[in-house]
């Protein structure tokens, strides 16, 4: 058992049983759910792959009679890679804005301390390094319809679009949130007290991050 | 949130008004969403019974004329659909809302806002889902909802589209009240309040908090799958263009079958109550309980495609999920014979509460046979889509679930409202209800060994159902009968019961220790707890409560109590709006479609943005 007094000197506000802020344990419980969520949009995705009765597919040439004219392979991999490594590093800088607003009490000298310890710069970085991945997937999203692929065209079209749709809204929820944040902090400034605040969105935009890395693994990598 | 870290000492400024509809509105305290739940889901039970009374109307001749056949594909869909979501479920809420932070010693929820906008979400969405009623377009493909079956082309009326956005709205309320009571469990336990001291109710309350959450995504995912195939011509469900037919099936019935313990397992804990006190003695048997709870629950997500034995998965697919299906009736067992040894060499009272809770028991277990018989796959190839699963799951659903939650209503119906309900009703209402429910549904069985189909809306003279049908329907209006006597009861001793007193059962439990009805602030000084049953043991620092003392409100203590709010309520309702905007794509109606998704959604955004950023207290 969690000494409750303990935990009030440490977190400066009511006890609780574990000594975690109520919000961290329900942002752990959330992210359970969401990978039940991912986990049935990934396993459709799976089971469908191969089995769409018309072009375009992922990784292989359709050709006549299955299409009417040749398709190209769809997935532009290096693209997809460059947009991968945008969203990992968002998660760097997600990192930096935590530890930021953790230290943001303790004095500053040089010029990378600052730097390193400016926590509005940080949660700007993620989130416009969060955008630029979204400017990619709308990118790909919107060249994907120009070669032929809808949402209605086949499986393939009906469960890569949800998938990576999916995880685009939440990649755009966790960019609205970060600029919560920043709003919040450039109005009154966050303290080593608001912490938790900024740790459950980092929570959540590492799981993002993770998903992205699972989706990228199975849908693009793997033929 | 944002600004809740920093929440100020307390300032009594504004004092949460106690009476009158306003104070009901914008409640954020655990009791009366308790309270709340309760009320609206009974209600909901109610109109479910009617469509059940009509379903039973209709088959008591041969070639009954009551109901079309789209009217009864109605009926037995929105039947199977009420009584889950918003009868059994919401009646768990209610017991969840009111007795977790009791239980466990705490004063309220940890997010009593969010606590709120689940009653709000639940409220909405079954208005919404029952709103179809008055288009005479209500959903009609069986509370399962079969794709491709559902698809466009196969039920292009906007009846699917109610069912489908429905049971997405109301998976947002289930989502959002688990993660509050898992925080609420793990994180605000009294003092000495270990996880293995925790009353049963709240144990199974845990469980299932973990099986909604890992459970519902799935059917979220399947819905979205429909709604998209239905709204956007994707082709998830479209078997021309090479989908898989099962895929529906698989994804729902992953969600279906842990739905089965969600639905029976805050029974088991209400029991789990009920039968220690009225037999004097300690529940037997405490830790196995426990663990047979989470073993139920462990396996529930490992045997859905039993479901599906008839669609011929093959004799491997089919042995391992007959096998793990056989395998839950070990825990399940375990548990019946726990709560007889606890009964036994008691000193039992037979109190209304204890006869429903006995009950369960028997009747449970009768609906736990027959889920044996049809866990091997060829003795169910028999028996599926037949009236023996109707009598199978109703003796699990309606002799499990809702005896179990009959018997927690009278058990903490003077904690509730301060008052006893009346035990001469109580057991007209308990007999009638017994006797009533095994004349219509163990004929069930025979009709449906027989032969006789499920979901048909007639059926021939010389087929040998008649006379198995027609005591069913007698059964079914002696129900009817047993449930006024329950109304009445439930509505009269609210002014009219006996004086309660803080314990009027003798029960060993921390909520039993304050007064009947609680304070807002349930405990005066937070117990710190030492057993499992303090009020017996009289051990740790528990105040008891003494009759006639004076009850001192927040203020005079000191105690910080949340502000009484509307956002949550607003959020809910846009967030209802939104989904509505859906249902005008149907019609093609596009500027509608996109005033009320785009309004909804802003109006959303705009609720939850302010509910966020102002104090809790």
């Amino acid at each position: 058992m969690a000494n409750p007094a303990a935990a009030i000197e440490h977190h400066g506000h009511t006890p609780t049983t574990t000594g975690l802020d109520h919000r961290k344990v329900a942002i752990w419980a959330f992210i359970g759910s969401e990978c039940m969520l991912f986990a049935s949009l990934i396993s459709t995705y799976l089971i469908y792959k191969g089995r769409s009765v018309t072009g375009p597919f992922p990784h292989e040439v359709c050709s006549p009679p299955v299409c009417d004219h040749v398709m190209k392979p769809i997935l532009n991999i290096p693209v997809t890679s460059v947009s991968t490594f945008v969203l990992l590093m968002s998660s760097l800088a997600m990192v930096l804005a935590l530890a930021a607003v953790e230290n943001a009490d303790k004095p500053k000298h040089s010029l990378s301390e600052k730097i390193l310890g400016s926590s509005k710069l940080w949660l700007f970085m993620t989130a416009l390094l969060g955008t630029t991945f979204l400017g990619f997937q709308a990118f790909e999203f919107t060249s994907f319809v120009h070669e032929g692929l809808t949402i209605r065209t086949n499986l393939f079209g009906s469960s890569f679009f949800t998938l990576t749709g999916f995880h685009g809204a939440h990649v755009t929820a966790g960019v609205l949130w970060l600029v919560t944040l920043l709003a919040i902090d450039i109005r009154r400034g966050l303290k080593p007290k608001d912490a938790v605040i900024v740790d459950i969105a980092a929570l959540y935009w590492h799981f993002v991050d993770v998903v992205w890395i699972a989706i990228f693994t199975l849908v693009y990598l793997i033929h | 949130m944002a600004t809740t870290a920093a929440a100020p000492p307390y300032v009594a400024t504004r004092e949460a008004s106690n009476t009158g509809l306003w104070s009901w509105i914008t409640t954020v305290d655990h009791k009366r969403i308790g309270a709340l739940y309760l009320v609206t889901a009974l209600i909901f039970f109610l109109i479910g019974g009617i469509e059940a009374e009509i379903i039973r109307l209709q088959l008591m001749q041969p070639n009954g004329t009551v109901v079309s056949a789209y009217t009864y594909n109605e009926l037995f869909t929105m039947h199977g659909t009420t009584m889950i979501f918003l009868a059994v479920m919401p009646l768990s809420a209610a017991f969840f809302n009111f007795l977790v932070p009791l239980q466990i010693g705490a004063r309220d929820v940890a997010f009593p806002r969010l606590n709120a906008f689940s009653y709000w979400v639940f409220l909405f969405g079954g208005l919404f889902i029952n709103a179809s009623w008055l288009l005479h377009a209500a959903p009609d493909g069986g509370w399962f909802g079969y794709a491709p079956l559902t698809t466009m082309q196969f039920n292009p009326g906007l009846n699917i589209d109610f069912w489908v956005l429905g049971i997405q709205i109301l998976g947002v309320s289930s989502l959002a009240a688990a993660f509050n009571f898992i925080t609420t469990i793990i994180n605000m336990r009294a003092p000495g309040m270990q996880l293995m001291r925790m009353p049963m109710f709240t144990w199974m309350a845990f469980i299932v908090q973990f099986l909604l959450i890992l459970a519902f995504p799935v059917i979220t995912i399947a819905l979205v799958f429909l709604q998209f195939d239905r709204f956007f011509g994707t082709q998830f469900y479209e078997l021309a263009a090479g989908a898989d037919p099962l895929l529906w099936q698989h994804l729902f019935w992953i969600f279906g079958h842990p739905e089965v313990y969600i639905l029976i397992l805050p029974a088991f804990g209400l029991v789990s109550e009920v039968l220690p006190t009225f037999s004097g003695k300690p529940l037997f048997g405490y830790p196995v309980m426990v663990y047979s709870g989470m073993l139920i629950a462990f396996l529930g997500f490992g045997v859905w495609a039993h479901h599906m034995f008839a669609v011929g998965m093959g004799p491997i697919a089919d042995s391992v999920f007959g096998v793990t299906t056989l395998l839950i009736g070990i825990p399940t067992g375990v548990k019946i014979f726990n709560w007889i040894f606890t009964m036994w060499g008691g000193n039992v009272r037979f109190t209304v509460a204890a006869k429903f809770a006995i009950a369960l028991i028997a009747l449970f277990t009768i609906g736990g046979i027959s889920g044996v018989m049809h866990a091997s796959p060829p003795a169910d190839l028999q028996q599926t889509d037949s009236y023996f699963v109707v009598a199978h799951f109703h003796y699990v659903l309606f002799g499990g679930s809702m005896m179990g939650i009959f018997a927690g209503i009278y058990y903490y119906y003077p904690k509730i409202t301060g008052r006893l309900m009346s035990e001469k009703l109580g057991n007209w209402h308990f007999w009638l209800t017994f006797i009533g429910m095994n004349l219509t549904f163990f004929p069930m069985h025979f009709s449906g060994l027989a032969g006789m189909p499920r979901r048909i809306y007639r059926y021939d003279a010389g087929q040998g159902f008649t006379t198995y049908n027609e005591i069913s329907s007698w059964g079914a209006y002696i129900l009817a009968v047993a449930t006024l006597f329950f109304v009445w009861n439930f509505v009269r001793s609210r002014k009219r019961g006996a004086v309660a007193g803080h314990n009027p059962w003798n029960a060993p439990s921390l909520e039993w220790s304050i007064p009947s009805p609680p304070p807002d602030y349930n405990y005066a000084v937070i117990p710190t707890v030492s057993s499992r049953y303090p009020l017996w043991d009289h051990k740790g620092a528990v105040v008891e409560f003494h009759e006639g003392e004076p009850i001192k409100t927040a203020r005079e203590l000191g105690i910080p109590m949340p502000f009484p709010t509307i956002k949550p309520l607003f959020t809910a309702l846009f967030m209802t709006l939104m989904f509505t905007g859906l249902l005008f794509i149907h019609k093609n109606n596009w500027p509608m479609a996109y005033t009320f998704m785009f309004g909804g959604a802003a109006g959303m955004v705009a609720s939850l943005y302010s509910w966020l950023l102002s104090p809790l207290e």
